[in-house]
């Protein structure tokens, strides 16, 4: 079942709010998960193992270092969806 | 008089199955409120687990905490973060290198949660959910590298595991990181997260748990004769360990001093207290001579009494066969009557309110002890807190673990 980019931004703007404790209203497109939302790799990988659940999608540990931005992994999970 | 080797403590936190905080905690202990309740859940049933009631956290800590922090901290890191802050606030949040601060904060049995819970993860769903923060949570240092992120401790970050013993082993660990010159302020204590269906179930079948299931609230009742073991309890408490010249200079109000560490271990049965009694009271012996007082001096103990039906006696009998005549005029306290047993917590919170005691001059009561064992050989405090003499006073706070470990701290009048 395909979530549409929105679905997607909203998905994964919940699980870094969870994981972070940022607003949801700054996980936006544009950001970048390590200079912006100051995320390290654990909770990278933290918030990769909730999003594979969470959009039944697999995200592979050597592509996590291409996804720099929240788009970036949008883009990734929309993607794997299709 | 104070010497720069002298260690007082300036800070208190805790959270406990009595209260959320110190204050509270006190209060409830005062008035003899009980901690223990029913378990609102299936375990008993689902399990076949003989025991359905322990003593819960009584504030969540969720309540506190932020969403990130409790999800990246096993409960018993939680628990030791809100009464480290606490605990700091209270020291007047001191001002000190952090090459100065340390942090020693114990847990008897460490992220027990956190295991089960990665390894219910991998059995159903496999090893890509298991979450990435599982190790760094399942440590038994976890709750003490918390700490030392938080304040910045640099000098030096410890987790000493003895069991029971591990609250007050980790405040007389401290107290010598003070002593020996390598730290002027350490924040020490310990705290316990197991009230889980799995070491519920494990306890109970070591046989050392209390089966009164119909009445949890008078199920902890050490030195009675109808005690049948004790009631499981999660918690943590943290005290701030400071050298007395540290703490004059900056002005802190200081509640006590913690005088002498006694170690000591049975090597006799890896459950079992040696009957002799021939650890505890050498534990209890150095402790006395490390602080330079003797049993004249000693007003009070906060007594290890966890309502077993062994375990109770050994140390009365050890205190009697240290103190001789002493012992008479010792006003001995079970708070795990009211708390129930923290395990790792236990020795912590226990030196809270030795040392609330001593600083307040009043010994915490005893509850439900409706008929005293006629082999308790110390005078018990019970149903009322007993008011203790003026002028200098030490008070000893005995903790023992599985092991046969023996921890002895004495506390003193500042």
């Amino acid at each position: 079942m395909a979530n549409t980019d929105q679905e997607i931004l909203e998905g994964l703007a919940e699980i870094v709010a969870e994981e972070t404790g940022l607003d949801t209203a700054d996980v936006l497109l544009e950001k970048s998960f390590t200079d912006d939302l100051d995320i390290d790799s654990l909770s990278m990988m933290t918030i990769v193992t909730h999003a594979e659940d969470k959009f039944g999608v697999r995200i592979p540990d050597e592509e996590v270092k291409n996804l720099a931005t929240v788009g970036d992994a949008v883009s990734f999970i929309k993607g794997a969806q299709d | 008089m104070t010497s720069a080797r002298e260690v007082v403590v300036t800070g208190l936190g805790a959270t406990t199955p009595i209260g959320g905080d110190v204050a509270s905690t006190w209060e409830a202990a005062l008035a003899g409120v009980s901690g223990a309740r029913t378990l609102e859940n299936d375990w008993a049933e689902k399990y076949g687990i003989p025991v359905n009631f322990a003593a819960t956290i009584k504030v969540d800590p969720a309540e506190v905490l932020t969403r990130p922090e409790t999800k990246r901290m096993d409960p018993s890191a939680q628990y030791a973060i809100v009464a480290t802050r606490e605990a700091w606030a209270d020291a007047g949040s001191p001002e000190v290198a952090g090459e100065r601060l340390g942090a020693v904060v114990s847990s008897g049995i460490g992220g027990i949660q956190t295991i089960l819970d990665g390894w219910d993860t991998l059995r159903e769903r496999g090893a890509r959910r298991m979450l990435p923060m599982t190790v760094p949570m399942l440590m038994p240092n976890s709750p003490t590298a918390y700490v030392s992120l938080e304040l910045g401790a640099r000098a030096g970050t410890h987790a000493l595991v003895s069991a029971c013993a591990s609250g007050a082993e980790a405040v007389g660990y401290a107290a010598e990181m003070i002593r020996s010159g390598r730290a002027d302020v350490v924040v020490a204590g310990g705290t316990e997260a197991s009230i889980h269906p799995m070491p519920l179930a494990a306890f109970a079948a070591s046989r050392t748990l209390s089966l009164r299931n119909d009445d949890p609230q008078h199920a902890s009742r050490p030195y009675d004769i109808d005690r049948d073991g004790f009631v499981l309890g999660e918690g943590a408490a943290v005290l701030v360990l400071e050298s007395a010249e540290h703490a004059a200079a900056r002005g802190a109000r200081v509640y006590a001093k913690v005088g002498g560490v006694g170690l000591s271990s049975d090597a006799y049965h890896i459950t079992s207290p040696d009957p002799e009694g021939t650890g505890q009271v050498t534990a209890m012996r150095f402790a006395m001579e490390d602080a330079g007082v003797t049993t004249s001096d000693v007003v009070h103990v906060n007594a290890h009494a966890t309502s077993t039906k062994v375990g109770d006696l050994t140390e009365t009998a050890s205190i009697r066969k240290l103190f001789g005549s002493d012992a008479d005029h010792v006003q001995l306290s079970a708070t795990k009557s009211m708390t129930g047993h923290l395990l790792g917590g236990a020795g912590a919170i226990e030196s809270v309110f030795a040392v609330k005691a001593v600083a307040e001059r009043l010994a915490p009561p005893t509850i439900n002890v409706e008929n005293p064992d006629p082999e308790l050989q110390v005078p018990l405090v019970r149903d009322e807190p007993v008011k203790l003499p003026g002028g200098d006073i030490a008070a000893i706070n005995n903790s023992f673990g599985f092991g046969g470990h023996n921890v002895a701290l004495v506390i003193q009048s500042h």
